[in-house]
């Protein structure tokens, strides 16, 4: 796979497939790893980063499931094609600023992604559509495994894989599940939501953006502990929780549908009278409309438009996609007329 | 009240600080307050949050006073880690185990491991399997005994402690010699 591909592709975890793919979008799990005998990452000098970087790449490029992937040198790349990465999820914001000895393997289809030099000498992801955490903890499984027969990972039988931060040692595994729930929102519910599920060990973020509380409606829900819980127990407690919320999410949209149908329509609808009609738009109104318009397409108010489709355009205006796609660097006004145009032309087809 | 800082405005923004059991008070005004806006949110970073986690209690710090224990393996100070909230190697975990029973409670809840551990390679000899097998099996008991140790440390189960560790002294001792064979 060539970096300049991305662009023209669909990321797996947006292509709307897998169980309950309407409300969740994405599953995701993260392990954190450390080579045994190595300084971590913030610790230690610029030789030893090197070796980091040259004994996991002859390690990962040696998983059959890494073969064709693509690896990127974050220092070779520009701010704006780091950006890119950010925004498809392929990287963290961390990785791409100061990117002395920092690498990404990302495999053919962006399932999988492994850094290099993060935080810890190897955070590995798998990224998949729909709520299937179980499937992407057996692609990690298989991963880990392939790397384990060339690499020795830091772990102590008494704390577990022992890593950079204190709040990841244990299982060194994040499960995050994006779920969308405008019905929730709009029928006030989200904070009891949200205190419910810190009491239950969990944390919920919004997923676009940083600092913006919950663009869109998106949420991103994870596990807080890694001690004292095996990795099934937290996949299994945090599918067992997504599928509660998503069964109250359809009671939600059941509620609007039946008892606020006028309000709700009208919302959908001049949510995508706007969209068709701007002709200056900025990404988190365009969010804030597409959300709108997606669950539109859940109650089938739209009809023209499907989830894949609504996802695909979700990360197109996006500022690194736009200005990728338009082959040059844009201002952030020039922007808002770039994403202004792009959505009209991608409704009307 | 004045400003602590102009000395000017009257001070309306009161912070207090409490850093060893001394405690500080700062009064300053709104316009100060926000001059200083931008540094005192930095004193809120993970880091930060995570080194007031990362105290060591009095009963499990090291008698006489403030000793600055280092890893032996990359020299970070316990100092360092608490203001950088992060270890600098993994034998940073072995030498500054006293205080991480107390921070593991506080981050997760608990301060022992749950789940599965590296797959341990297996050796390329057939000769040898029968006994890698057993002693493949004892490491794993091993490993369950010392998470039950952990638990029973942590409940402040002293008795059933005392004879989980007897256990895990034995096995160890068995296994050595076995090694030894």
């Amino acid at each position: 796979m060539k970096f300049n591909n991305l662009i023209d592709r669909t990321s797996e975890w947006l292509k709307g497939t897998g169980p309950e793919s309407d409300i969740v979008i994405s599953s995701r799990i993260r392990l954190a790893r450390n080579i045994v005998g190595l300084k971590f990452v913030d610790w230690s000098d610029t030789a030893t980063k090197e070796k980091v970087v040259n004994i996991s790449k002859d390690a990962i490029s040696s998983s059959s499931y890494m073969k064709d992937s693509l690896y990127v040198d974050m220092s070779g790349l520009s701010p704006l094609d780091r950006q890119l990465l950010i925004e498809r999820h392929l990287i963290s914001r961390e990785h791409a600023i100061d990117a002395e000895c920092k690498t990404v393997f990302i495999s053919g289809n962006e399932i999988v992604s492994i850094m290099v030099n993060e935080e810890d000498h190897l955070r590995l992801q798998v990224i998949q559509s729909g709520l299937v955490l179980n499937d992407a903890w057996k692609i990690m499984t298989t991963i880990e495994k392939d790397l384990e027969k060339k690499l020795k990972f830091a772990f102590s039988d008494e704390w577990g894989y022992l890593t950079a931060c204190p709040t990841n040692t244990g299982t060194g595994l994040r499960a995050s599940v994006m779920m969308h729930l405008p019905g929730i929102v709009i029928t006030s519910q989200i904070n009891n939501l949200i205190n419910a599920l810190s009491k239950l060990g969990l944390t919920v973020r919004g997923f676009f953006g940083e600092g913006t509380a919950a663009a869109g409606n998106f949420f991103q829900i994870s596990n807080q502990v890694t001690m004292g819980m095996g990795e099934e127990e937290i996949i299994d407690n945090l599918t067992r929780v997504v599928r509660q919320i998503v069964s109250q999410e359809r009671g939600s949209r059941r509620f609007l549908k039946a008892r606020k149908r006028d309000i709700i329509e009208d919302k959908i609808s001049r949510a995508y009278a706007t969209l068709e009609a701007a002709h200056i738009i900025t990404s988190s109104e365009t969010i804030d409309l597409l959300s709108l318009v997606r669950l539109g397409i859940g109650l089938g108010v739209v009809k023209n438009l499907d989830i894949y489709k609504l996802n695909k355009l979700l990360m197109l205006i996006q500022p690194a996609h736009l200005q990728k796609l338009a082959g040059v660097e844009l201002s952030s006004s020039e922007r808002d007329i770039k994403r202004a145009e792009l959505i009209r032309e991608k409704l009307t087809v | 009240m004045l400003c602590d800082i102009c000395k000017k405005r009257e001070a309306t923004v009161h912070l207090t600080e409490v850093i060893n059991e001394e405690v500080s008070e700062l009064h300053i005004c709104e316009e100060c307050a926000k001059d200083k806006g931008a540094q005192m949110y930095q004193h809120f970073g993970l880091a930060d949050l995570l080194s007031s986690l990362a105290d060591i209690p009095h009963d499990t710090a090291p008698k006489k006073g403030r000793i600055n224990i280092k890893c032996p393996s990359c020299g970070m100070s316990y100092n360092d880690f608490k203001k950088r909230g992060r270890f600098g190697c993994a034998d940073c975990y072995e030498a500054f185990k006293r205080a991480l029973y107390p921070l593991f409670k506080k981050i997760h809840g608990v301060s022992y491991r749950a789940g599965k551990g590296p797959k341990i390679a297996p050796v390329a000899k057939p000769a040898m399997t029968k006994k890698i097998s057993r002693s493949s099996a004892v490491r794993e008991n091993l490993r369950e005994l010392k998470t039950s140790l952990a638990r029973a440390i942590e409940v402040e189960a002293f008795e059933e402690a005392a004879v989980l560790r007897d256990k895990i002294r034995a096995l160890e001792t068995r296994n050595i010699k076995a090694d030894k064979e």
